[in-house]
């Protein structure tokens, strides 16, 4: 039957292409391009039956009239005269009413499922009436545009993560980051197992609209299957193969009531050792996890470690670092025995915390005895430099007994320096402190560093008459020792050549010289120690400005300055006038 | 608990006296016996040292104080925190579980410890753990702290204009590891206009305000949102602070060249006061830098007012300062902002000494 109709439609077919021999057969244009209606009006012929795309033609009641070899694959039962609406999917049948009682304003375009397969439907009319629905299949632009979607999303969740975990090197942090975007993006619920310390699991919770939190517990892990296995760094168990109604009490955030329907054990990758597990729990109401889902789970349990395991290592480097530096870190000083003291240090690397330079101030058993501070220069700068400061230290600290001989205290560091394997020499100043009444006595040596400088209550700046060699360089050494008297509100500083050759200035490129530390200190007549330190060091960053620099370092003695007010009650008259007026 | 507002009066007035006389025993007296009276300790820190404080930096503003007074009043006003934060420890221990921890530091560069100090002791007292970084923290330092403690906040203060990019680093630098920054201090402004600027979370005008704000929670901001300076203040584009930053000896230099001709008293000099004026040319083309970062000339012009009054308050005329900008006006001849700055600068100046003779006549 389909046979004989369709022979009068090859021949005018034909006539139609012979009178435009350059036009493509448009007819079967895939691309839902509009049809040529001269074509149409020709009606289907018999390359339309074999055409690759279903195509089917119904009448204006939607009643069945043709369909095509690859129409009647989709519908291999249906027959002339069938209805459409019985025949095919709902959203075609509905079309197809629009398009010809007219309701649907001419064009119609529509698309929808056929059995597992997606199509878009084109309408054209025929003379006759009726309507050809031309198919176009297109399940698989449609299947490549949902992954390309999944993809897009899950490289901009991964980069979104990546962010928020490389930001921060805190532990604390990171984990509690790790919980939080595992709830807001892979499950409903979700536990972090660190590694044990001790017997103990740090464990971190995290539930969709709750608090993240963290306890450490003793927790049996094999409670849990696939968790044992995840915190060795085997081959992560499928989510399928896990019990949820087996989950111990222990593997969900208090507060997550929900009954658990699927769990995904994921093992958190660490630098060769395990950074912990990720357990992700969705409830019973949810779909379960996919193969999907357990794919990307495992991309951000890789992240996650990763970024675990950067953390851990910076905080245990941070720690290991800060214990061997508290011995080379400068000390903090203050008043000891009637005398203050006060120091600054600035280090010439400034993302470093020390240097080259040094001072201690190692008091006295008792005011009547001498305290000893001790200030030097190490050359070079930097770590290296510092290691040899810690021992110069050390053994100034062991040599303490001898400070009443300062040159025998020198040439004993100078020893101890030569027959080290450093090749390092130092510059060094000492000086023994005591309060003698309201005035402070002082016995100063240089071994081949500047020369303190005392600040008298007249704005006077002296120079300490001590010279000596310096430190590890040569087999003996000579030095002078001053001995010198503060008198209250006086100060003796003893710095490093970081002060006098620090280079810039307005000018740029100037050193700040002898001659302006001693301007300066002028000015600082009468002011307690820590204010004299802190002048001293803010004037020469000023100078700096951002100019690279050496290590400064500061250290001043002070007589404590007795106030007028003491010395009018004192001496029961007036206040003296030798300090300048406030008005 | 709140003294009356005649207490406090008469406390400021007491402190004032032992700190610039130098007298530590009767500063800490002072205060130690508020505190013995009642007189709360939020009170003392902020009601009654801060004003003693900032009546040190008007005395020295004004001529009165030198600079060597003011450093030792306020190495005294310190002490006298320290023997309040010592006698409250002695009396409390270690006290209860801290509310949280935060950091308080200063910016980068800056030096002006005390406002810092002053938040860190109120925060205490009102129960937060706070680790006190002090003056001059190179935001390095910061960073590895935060890294190292997992602080929940930081509180930045700073009191030099001149040091505002480097608390932008300072600022994006926490912000990009997920730690929230509140700012604080004279350098912000006096409605916190730079602290917006420069995108901070929080900006608080003092130690009260600063607490409360922690109080009410300060939300962590997103670190994954990391941005650059530049995304903040888009006009940096244009290369004029960089140039002008870069080029602040040359320009000095330049400018002292120049002053020789268009200010002929210069040239009588000795060379400590040419060290002088090289420094305040310095100061100029720094805050002028400074003013282009976040391009706001009244940065500028209040700079130039300020220090109009520090030179006249001492016998220097301003007008020195005129003939200045006119120089660097004509280095800097190829940028238009820079320009338009030392116009405003000038024209800032000049009303001011118009207004000058107007009370003298």
């Amino acid at each position: 039957m389909r046979d004989c109709c369709h022979k009068t439609s090859v021949v005018r077919r034909r006539e139609v292409v012979g009178r435009v021999p350059d036009a493509p057969p448009r007819v079967f244009g895939s691309s839902g391009s509009p049809v040529d209606p001269r074509c149409v009006a020709a009606g289907p012929g018999a390359a339309w039956a074999h055409a690759p795309y279903p195509v089917l033609v119904a009448d204006r009641d939607g009643g069945l009239v043709e369909l095509n070899g690859a129409a009647r694959q989709l519908w291999s039962d249906a027959v002339r005269g069938d209805k459409l609406r019985d025949t095919v999917p709902s959203w075609l049948a509905e079309a197809h009413g629009r398009f010809t009682d007219g309701t649907s304003g001419g064009a119609v375009r529509t698309a929808g499922a056929v059995a597992d397969r997606f199509f878009e439907a084109h309408p054209t009319p025929t003379d006759e009436g009726d309507v050809v629905w031309w198919l176009v299949d297109d399940t698989d632009r449609r299947l490549a545009e949902a992954a390309l979607a999944g993809t897009r999303r899950r490289t901009a969740l991964l980069a979104d993560v990546s962010g928020q975990l490389l930001s921060t090197l805190n532990l604390t942090r990171c984990l509690e980051a790790t919980a939080r975007m595992a709830t807001d993006h892979l499950a409903e619920a979700a536990v972090l197992v660190a590694p044990p310390q001790g017997r103990r699991h740090p464990l971190t919770y995290a539930f969709r609209g709750g608090p993240v939190t963290r306890v450490t517990a003793s927790v049996e892990v094999r409670d849990l299957p696939g968790l044992a296995e995840a915190l060795q760094g085997f081959p992560p168990v499928p989510a399928r193969w896990i019990d949820p109604a087996r989950l111990p009490g222990w593997s969900r955030p208090a507060g997550f009531r929900e009954p658990v329907g699927s769990v995904i054990v994921a093992p958190l990758p660490g630098h060769g050792v395990s950074a912990g597990a990720l357990v992700l729990l969705r409830s019973s109401g949810e779909q379960a996890f996919s193969d999907d889902d357990e794919l990307f789970a495992r991309l951000f349990a890789a992240r996650a470690g990763a970024a675990l395991s950067a953390a851990r290592l910076y905080t245990e480097q941070s720690s290991i670092t800060a214990t061997l530096m508290r011995e080379l870190l400068p000390p903090r000083l203050e008043s000891v025995h009637g005398v203050e003291y006060a120091g600054a240090y600035r280090p010439a690397r400034d993302n470093e915390h020390i240097g080259g330079d040094f001072y201690d101030v190692h008091p006295g058993a008792s005011p009547a005895e001498e305290s000893l501070v001790t200030l030097g220069d190490v050359a070079g700068k930097g770590l290296d430099a510092a290691v040899l400061t810690g021992k110069i230290r050390n053994t100034l600290h062991a040599l303490l007994p001898l400070a009443t001989d300062h040159v025998r205290m020198l040439t004993l560091l100078n020893k101890a320096l030569l027959s080290s394997p450093h090749t390092r020499f130092a510059t060094l100043v000492l000086a023994s402190v005591r309060r003698r009444g309201g005035e402070v006595a002082l016995r100063l040596t240089s071994a081949g560093h500047l020369p303190p400088l005392i600040v008298r209550a007249d704005g006077t700046v002296e120079e300490a008459a001590t010279r000596g060699s310096l430190i590890g360089a040569l087999p003996r050494v000579t030095a002078t020792t001053a001995r010198v008297t503060l008198r209250p509100g006086e100060t003796c500083l003893l710095y490093t050549d970081g002060v006098t050759e620090a280079r810039g200035g307005p000018l740029g490129d100037e050193l700040f010289g002898e001659h302006r530390l001693k301007r300066v200190l002028a000015e600082c007549a009468g002011l307690p120690a820590e204010a004299v330190v802190e002048r001293i060091q803010m004037l020469t960053a000023q100078w700096l400005g951002p100019g690279s620099h050496d290590d400064i370092a500061t250290v001043a003695i002070g007589a404590p300055r007795v106030s007028d007010r003491t010395v009018a009650d004192d001496q029961g008259r007036a206040r003296s006038t030798t300090h300048r007026r406030i008005p | 608990m709140t003294a009356p507002p005649a207490t406090t009066h008469a406390l400021v007035d007491a402190l004032w006296q032992a700190v610039v006389h130098g007298d530590e025993h009767t500063a800490v007296e002072v205060v130690r016996d508020a505190r013995a009276d009642g007189v709360g300790e939020e009170t003392l820190l902020l009601d009654v040292i801060a004003a003693v404080q900032e009546r040190v930096g008007r005395e020295w503003a004004a001529g009165r104080l030198t600079v060597a007074q003011e450093h030792a009043a306020t190495a005294l006003n310190e002490r006298v925190i320290s023997g309040l934060a010592h006698d409250r420890q002695r009396e409390t221990g270690a006290g209860g579980t801290p509310r949280g921890r935060v950091t308080v530091s200063c910016v980068d560069g800056e030096w002006h410890a005390l406002p810092a100090r002053l938040v860190a002791e109120v925060l205490r007292l009102r129960g937060w753990r706070v680790d006190y970084l002090g003056a001059q923290t190179p935001t390095h330092h910061l960073v590895s702290h935060l890294h190292s403690t997992g602080s929940e906040a930081v509180l930045l203060s700073g009191s030099l204009p001149t040091r505002l990019p480097a608390a932008h680093a300072a600022v994006t630098a926490c912000q990009a590891i997920g730690v929230p920054v509140m700012a604080g201090g004279r350098a912000f402004g006096p409605d916190g206009r730079y602290a917006h600027a420069l995108g901070v979370d929080r900006w608080a005008p003092d130690a009260r305000a600063a607490a409360a704000v922690l109080a009410e929670g300060l939300p962590a901001p997103d670190p994954a949102a990391a941005r650059q300076v530049v995304d903040d203040l888009p006009h940096l584009t244009d290369q004029e602070y960089t140039f002008v930053a870069r080029s602040r000896v040359l320009l000095v230099r330049q400018t002292m060249t120049a002053l020789e001709d268009l200010f002929p008293p210069l040239r009588a000099y000795s060379d400590e006061q040419r060290e002088r004026t090289a420094e305040d040319l310095s100061h100029i083309v720094e805050f002028l830098a400074t003013a282009l970062y976040v391009d706001d000339p009244a940065l500028f012009t209040t700079f130039l007012d300020w220090t109009a009054r520090v030179l006249e308050a001492r016998g220097v005329p301003a007008r020195s300062m005129v003939a200045a900008l006119g120089a660097l006006g004509h280095q800097l001849r190829d940028f238009p902002r820079s320009l338009r700055l030392l116009r405003r600068g000038t024209a800032a100046l000049t009303d001011r000494s118009l207004r000058t003779a107007d009370t003298c006549r």
